[in-house]
């Protein structure tokens, strides 16, 4: 198959499993079979397309125009390359994960649950796989739209009213905020269209520039730049599968992506360095990531803590945005790809102890390493990630993003990183600490396997990450301001390339 | 020979089809009958717009009396454009409409329903394709008399006082209307507008003018139930038969939006009325003041009927407000969102009109639950709910584009702001309606409906389609709309 074919196949994929999903809802095993049968074939069809893109290809369909200059098209670049197989990798895991959540919690509507899901999916390969700002901003929607029923699945009170403040919130700052940046940025540059080095250069003034992206990075709510990032928390009355691969993953990393994609393909970093209009953002982004990772300190549902760390890591990527160096791009990146893996972990382990003990909140989890020991020392190596110690994958995130701060002048930035890896020790280890009570006697009770394999997975996956680092790395220094050859050479060494 | 005489057949035929309908008396012949003539009314209508795309404006001398005598109907691209929406949701909302009707209007009364159907149909249609002032006051009429009867079949005994509170302000308005054509002849002698339009700029007593404009601004304007005189719309919309809504408010109030821009671009011409006089300005505020004012209260309604009817005076706004920017892409946004706003209308309205249909609610409290029972149909009104709050992949971002586009370019932060509030309060009132109808237990009245017949649903359904392919495929609406926009730009003068 041509590349061109593979990008609209990895599209109607998900869409095509959501109708078998559909159809199938009667008999489950069935249904489920298809959930996994289709996240298989649009993985494959996603690592299809990557031989092409790391060789440094573009591979893009024709636009098709849909009103004057509103187009929709497709191009695949390293950057979505990478949240491409990040989502459709994880779903593979997540669905497994799913199967054995969702029957050991005896969740009503499974089969609107499933098909709502694999929508989502569909929208975040299109957001990933976008080649313009509006068709970006469809399937940004999509994404919002789809995720609403499974925010809001368990319907009761507390369900309805984080659904809404879920929708209130995703649609509130895109309609408000994200169209009208993106109709501004057609008046003035006079095409949509993501290209390198971007498309705004000498079109608007440095003040002009600043409150332009003002508009992009409090308009895609989804990367929750405080205080955007109020409708986070409030989603996780959704089912923790929900909450590891939507937000943990596919809608938050959808959120952070469309900062990335924005600054580098709209604005160019190129021409942020020399006007500064981005400046402003490392201070908010620095406080973003401060502030969430001590309001994470202070709560006590294990999910809401997870959700503030999110807050917290997802401001990581904004911040390297925000520095609009190379390295500080490879350094917001790889942030998605290690975050995503080590957060999708944790979240896998809060519902595995939610299945097996119906615990919810940290301080009844005394004793929770000795009763459920696989799933802890999962935790723990998610945490590590997080934190960004070797040889986890998080490690490398850190590490570019100091080096991208150094670059660009903003040393104490250094201090904030470090600063917030140790409130990040502060607020995940204890998880695993808490003591039972001595001479108790606690029996081992993991969760179903379906639910044990998956995460076992993933935090195998942040150990791989480490080493794997170098293709990751490989693809993100295609991410060329003008000139895509010089990168290379430019690049400070220091990652082992591959294990 | 038909080819030459379609502009008369668009309008004869459905006024023959009425005197038909009313001769049959039975319930099922007379809806056979206006199927017939509503499904030929579309054929018609884009037969024109083919000539006209071919050939320029095609003008027609009615009995062969040659204007400016005779009357004139006169078909161009911005007239050809309103002749398709009204003639295509007519022929969609008929087929749609047998059992609904039968189900809430009284066998003895059902063909009765249909002869006022097509008059009105005739009316409207007669409007959009007349080129004569006084010839419009008459279609004016004969659509409004008919509309009433419509809307007083409602069963709900308020329909009726809904129904005379509409004729005394449709009365007002036409009666404006008529005393600005009469001043408007006294002044250029003329009654065919493209003839008034010709000799408007060698009036030198400006004053008389201004008196005309406004008496038939403000006539207009109450059909278009434009902030603030749109107070008759509501319970109108709310208490008429679901067919009878779904029909008037995807063409009725469209119909008067395009007289009025004929009226004002036309005839008064754009230099006169929005450089010289503070037209923009006024038309604007009162364009705000509908888009949130009516969308705050949309919010508030118990009713989703009225619920929608609120919104309609909403994104009414939204159409006055493209005409009175009058630039290239304002204009656009405005006549694109003319036929947008009736296609997401229309399929709102007949979804709700199979939800009566099978459980007889109208109330949103009493809908709680029902989508679990009419997936098919609330998904239809999640779309269409969609398109009004202008998601993009549906018609409404279309629309919002092109206004805050506008809005931007003319440097107008605060109206492209304006713009996007009101879109989110469309978010809390279609959220609203969505998060009862899927997220709440359903009561034993709801437990029991199913989905609605075949054909409610089929043509709920093409509608819907139509929101999605029409917010991809813009050639149609936002392609001619572009171009109608450039015709009134330069106009007649």
């Amino acid at each position: 198959m041509s590349a061109e074919t593979l990008i609209v196949v990895a599209l109607l994929v998900p869409i095509v499993g959501a109708g078998l999903i559909a159809l199938t809802g009667r008999n489950p095993n069935l249904r489920e079979t298809m959930t996994i049968a289709t996240s298989l074939v649009l993985f494959a069809t996603v690592m299809g397309l990557l031989a092409a893109v790391l060789s440094g290809a573009t591979p893009r369909t024709a636009s098709v125009e849909i009103f004057a200059g509103v187009e929709l098209g497709f191009s695949v670049e390293p950057l979505g390359m990478i949240f491409a197989v990040v989502a459709s990798g994880l779903w593979i895991v997540n669905s497994i994960y799913s199967i054995g959540y969702m029957r050991g919690h005896n969740e009503p509507r499974q089969t609107s649950f499933y098909v709502c899901f694999a929508i989502a999916i569909a929208g975040a390969i299109g957001v990933a796989f976008a080649g313009n700002l509006f068709t970006l901003f469809l399937f940004y929607e999509i994404l919002t739209l789809s995720t609403y029923p499974l925010v809001a699945h368990k319907a009761d009170a507390k369900a309805i009213s984080g659904g809404r403040i879920y929708l209130l919130m995703l649609l509130g700052t895109s309609m408000g905020l994200l169209l009208p940046a993106i109709v501004w940025t057609g008046i003035v540059a006079g095409t949509l269209d993501f290209m390198p080095g971007g498309i705004l250069a000498g079109k608007l003034g440095g003040t002009a520039l600043g409150l332009l992206l003002a508009l992009y990075i409090f308009g895609i709510g989804k990367a929750a730049v405080m205080p955007m990032h109020y409708w986070l928390p409030a989603a996780m009355v959704a089912p923790t599968p929900v909450s590891a691969l939507l937000h943990a993953v596919a809608v938050v990393k959808a959120g952070v992506f469309t900062v990335l994609k924005v600054v580098v393909y709209v604005f160019g970093i190129d021409l942020l360095a020399e006007t500064g209009a981005s400046e402003w953002l490392v201070f908010v982004a620095a406080f973003s990531l401060l502030m969430a990772s001590i309001v994470a300190l202070t709560r006590d549902n294990l999910k809401a803590r997870l959700a503030y760390s999110t807050v917290s890591q997802l401001a990581y990527v904004v911040l390297g945005a925000a520095l609009a160096t190379q390295a500080a791009i490879i350094g917001s990146g790889m942030q998605i790809v290690m975050h995503a893996t080590g957060k999708i972990t944790l979240f896998f382990c809060a519902g595995a102890i939610m299945v097996a003990t119906h615990k919810t909140e940290i301080s009844d989890m005394a004793g929770i390493g000795r009763r459920m020991p696989v799933t802890m020392f999962a935790f723990l190596v998610g945490s590590l990630s997080i934190i960004g110690l070797p040889p986890l994958g998080g490690t490398w995130s850190k590490w570019w993003l100091g080096i991208g701060a150094v670059d660009a002048g903003h040393e104490w930035v250094v201090a904030v990183l470090m600063t917030s890896s140790l409130l990040n020790v502060a607020y995940l280890l204890p998880i695993v600490a808490p003591k039972a009570k001595p001479g108790e006697r606690i029996a081992v009770t993991e969760a179903p396997k379906a639910c044990l394999i998956p995460l076992c997975i993933t935090a195998a996956l942040c150990i791989v990450l480490f080493f794997g680092a170098g293709q990751v790395e490989t693809l993100l220094a295609q991410l060329a301001t003008t000139a895509p050859a010089d990168i290379a050479a430019t690049l400070p060494k220091g990652m082992p390339d591959g294990l | 020979m038909i080819s030459s005489n379609l502009p008369a057949l668009q309008v004869v035929l459905p006024l023959l089809g009425a005197v038909l309908t009313a001769l049959v008396r039975r319930g099922q012949i007379a809806w056979f009958i206006a199927l017939v003539v509503s499904w030929t009314m579309p054929m018609i209508a884009f037969a024109l717009l083919k000539q006209v795309l071919a050939e320029g404006v095609v003008s027609y001398a009615l009995g062969g009396w040659a204007p400016p005598l005779g009357i004139e109907y006169r078909v161009d691209l911005v007239s050809a454009y309103i002749l398709i929406l009204v003639s295509l949701m007519g022929a969609l909302v008929v087929s749609y409409a047998p059992r609904s009707v039968a189900s809430e209007i009284a066998p003895e009364r059902q063909a009765w329903f249909y002869t006022m159907y097509l008059l009105c149909m005739c009316g409207l249609l007669g409007i959009a394709i007349t080129g004569d002032a006084f010839n419009a006051f008459v279609f004016l009429e004969v659509s409004s008399l008919s509309t009433y009867v419509l809307i007083a079949l409602g069963r709900d005994r308020r329909a009726i006082l809904s129904a005379y509170q509409y004729l005394i302000v449709g009365t007002i308005g036409a009666t404006f209307y008529v005393l600005g054509v009469g001043l408007l002849y006294v002044m250029t002698g003329s009654l065919n507008l493209a003839d008034i339009a010709g000799r408007i700029g060698d009036i030198d007593n400006i004053r008389p003018l201004l008196a005309a404009l406004a008496f038939i601004t403000v006539g207009i304007s109450l059909k278009v139930a434009l902030f603030p005189v749109h107070l008759w719309l509501p319970n109108a919309y709310a208490f008429a038969p679901s067919v009878v809504t779904a029909f008037l408010a995807s063409t009725a109030t469209k119909v008067a939006i395009y007289l009025l821009l004929r009226y004002l671009f036309s005839i008064f011409g754009v230099v006169f009325v929005f450089r010289d006089l503070p037209v923009t300005e006024i038309l604007i505020t009162l364009s705000v003041a509908a888009m949130i004012i009516a969308s705050v209260v949309a919010v508030f309604q118990a009713n989703v009927k009225r619920m929608l009817a609120y919104s309609s005076v909403a994104q009414i706004g939204y159409i006055t407000l493209g005409i009175a920017l009058a630039t290239q892409t304002g204009l656009t946004g405005g006549i694109v969102h003319i036929f947008n706003h009736a296609v997401m209308k229309a399929a709102l309205f007949m979804a709700i009109g199979c939800v009566v249909f099978r459980t007889g609610a109208v109330k949103i409290e009493d809908i709680a639950g029902i989508g679990r029972h009419m997936p098919l149909t609330m998904g239809a009104f999640v779309i269409a709910g969609l398109a009004l709050i202008g998601v993009p992949g549906t018609v409404g971002f279309v629309s919002k584009y092109y206004l805050v586009a506008a809005a931007l370019e003319k440097g107008w932060w605060w109206l492209a702001a304006i713009i996007v509030i009101s879109s989110l309060i469309a978010v809390v009132y279609v959220g609203r309606v969505i998060e009862v109808a899927w997220f709440r237990d359903p009561g034993a009245a709801i437990r029991a409906a199913r989905e609605p017949p075949l054909e409610m649903l089929v043509f709920t359904w093409i509608l819907t389609a139509a929101i999605v392919v029409l917010g991809f495929d813009t050639e149609l609406t936002a392609g001619i709309a572009g171009r109608a926009a450039e015709v009134l730009l330069t106009g007649m003068k």
